[in-house]
């Protein structure tokens, strides 16, 4: 056996039960410090140890994107990431994206297009669209589709998603847009 | 939920203390860079080490270092999106930036590593399900049971390498360079990938991938076209990788075409190559090529798609793939 070495994370298997392990980091700003069984998720540790149920549990193997946050900045699957990966890093989730009361406005466009149905998708969505606005304000609608492909909507086709975000990019460039006519039920 | 099992997990800063940890609890251990392909094998009880070293803070793996006169190293954590995107990978690698673009989703590129990649379990319809799922059918040889279901009076599993950067590294010919307690090695790709889906990697358990090492980019051209049923998510279902060294008056003097996804291994098809050498990419040289390579392929029915469809289609992706180097 060599000898021991420094490592930042060690866990032992106890009578059959795993400790549990503390991790600290930031989640949409705020500074966690938790404890949980080393082998959850970060999907887990949100929705079981944080109360954070925004972020989505869907196929849990990286199959449909439900379960995107942002991870220093950068959309992940948290259903692949070890929540004591997230130590010292930086997590934003969809309950992230408002500023108090006002809504994000991809929030708000997702709203107005109803672009959420279900609403199980809506969050990973979101998330990612902020993420790609941020670095392109004028995408294409296939470069939307191309940033967005890692989530899979079942409700609504795709369609009104893909205008929504077009709808908020507008918004967020400044210009003055609103929700295209054909699009509001029963005019 | 399909929540992971328990299992002791280590995240050292270098690569030595990796090494040893792994080497440490022997095939009890697994490395794990991105996860994109050992968790889920993990919540499915395909694979259920019984400690994890997670790659994430070693930093000296996510390097790219070198020129693409003499060929650049490629640290085993760069990740798919990286390289997609590196400027220097797209400019004298175009072929591997393409790759690693057409793997699953944006969101997964970013966790999943090109070593994780080049390292990839094998895949097969009755192998990628849930623990219940399996047991329903009473396993099969490659975990926990004792027939293969695909071809049942085989000795040998079948399973799928479905790596879409493993073809590629293949026909360049690339080297990946290993580290263990014994010191470093250094495995050519063309000898990586064992012959059944059970011993798909030639390397030892404990052997951590640092980086995979490119030829030099000049004096040769390589393509790789991609087939799967949706755009995004899905894994290859046939993967052509092919690279040609062609005379200034366009006489190919080396051909190499190697498939993905079809068998245990990626496999150099040699005729398909030895057909094109010493004549020019017409048509006619394209079609012969395209039509051996169909003639040797051997898909079983373990993957997406029914096999004879898959083989059907050789050809033509062959063809895609070689018309595109003219
Ligand atoms: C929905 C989905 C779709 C996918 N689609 C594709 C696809 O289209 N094409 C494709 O090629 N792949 C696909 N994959 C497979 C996988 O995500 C990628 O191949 C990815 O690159 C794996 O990298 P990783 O870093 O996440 O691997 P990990 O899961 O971290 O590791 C994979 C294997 O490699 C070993 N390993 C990793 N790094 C090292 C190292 N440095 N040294 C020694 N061993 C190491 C691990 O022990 C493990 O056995 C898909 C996966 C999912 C879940
Ligand atoms: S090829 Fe056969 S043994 Fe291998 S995973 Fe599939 S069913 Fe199992
Ligand atoms: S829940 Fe993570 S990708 Fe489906
Ligand atoms: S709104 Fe229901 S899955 Fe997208």
């Amino acid at each position: 056996m060599s000898a021991p070495v420094p490592l930042t994370h060690i866990t032992r298997a106890r009578n059959g039960r795993p400790a549990k392990r503390r991790a600290q980091f930031t989640v949409n700003g705020e500074p966690v410090d938790v404890l949980f069984a080393p082998h959850k998720t970060l999907l887990e540790v949100l929705r079981e140890d944080l109360n954070l149920t925004g972020t989505k549990h869907g196929c849990e193997l990286g199959e449909c994107g439900a379960c995107a946050v942002l991870v220093d900045g950068e959309p992940v699957l948290a259903c692949l990431v070890l929540g004591l990966d997230a130590e010292g890093r930086d997590v934003t989730t969809v309950e992230g994206m408002a500023d108090g009361p006002a809504l994000h406005p991809i929030q708000e466009a997702f709203a107005q297009y109803g672009a959420a149905q279900c609403g199980y998708c809506t969050p990973s969505f979101m998330l990612t669209a902020q993420v790609l606005l941020e670095k392109n304000p004028s995408p294409s609608r296939d470069e939307i589709r191309e940033a967005l492909s890692s989530s899979i909507c079942r409700c609504t086709g795709y369609v009104k998603i893909y205008e929504a975000v077009e709808l908020a990019a507008a918004r967020m460039r400044g210009e003055e847009a609103d929700i295209l006519e054909e699009a509001i039920y029963g005019r | 939920m399909l929540r992971l099992p328990d299992f002791d997990y280590y995240a050292p800063s270098t690569a030595e203390e990796a090494v040893r940890v792994a080497a440490d609890h022997g095939p009890d251990a697994a490395y794990v860079a991105g996860g994109t392909d050992l968790y889920p094998n993990m919540k499915r009880r395909q694979q259920t080490p019984a400690v994890v070293v997670g790659l994430s803070r070693i930093s000296a793996l996510r390097e790219i270092t070198g020129e693409a006169s003499s060929g650049l190293r490629i640290g085993a954590g760069v990740t798919l999106t990286r390289l997609a995107e590196d400027e220097r990978v797209r400019a004298a690698y175009p072929s591997v930036a393409y790759a690693a673009s057409t793997i699953s989703t944006p969101l997964l590129r970013n966790m999943g590593t090109i070593g994780g990649n080049l390292l990839l379990d094998t895949r097969c319809n009755y192998y990628d399900q849930t623990y219940e799922w399996r047991k329903s059918i009473d396993f099969c040889m490659k975990r926990d049971g004792e027939i293969c279901w695909v071809a049942p009076s085989s000795p040998k599993c079948w399973a799928v390498n479905s790596s879409d950067e493993a073809p590629l590294m293949v026909a360049l010919d690339a080297k990946l360079r290993f580290v263990s307690p014994e010191g470093e090695r250094e495995i050519p790709a063309r000898e990586l990938y064992g012959a059944d889906g059970i011993n798909y990697l030639t390397k030892r358990p404990d052997e951590l991938l640092l980086d995979v090492c490119l030829p030099p980019a000049n004096g040769w051209r390589a393509a790789y076209v991609k087939l799967r049923r949706r755009a995004s998510f899905d894994f290859p279902v046939l993967g052509v990788a092919a690279r040609v060294k062609t005379a200034a008056d366009g006489t190919v003097e080396e051909a190499t075409v190697v498939l993905g996804a079809v068998h245990p291994s990626p496999r150099i098809i040699e005729e398909a190559g030895a057909v094109l050498v010493g004549r020019k990419l017409t048509d006619e040289a394209i079609r012969e090529a395209g039509e051996i390579a169909q003639h040797l392929a051997r898909p079983l029915d373990n993957t997406d798609f029914l096999p004879h469809w898959r083989k059907q289609v050789v050809a033509t992706h062959v063809g895609r793939a070689l018309a595109g180097l003219r």
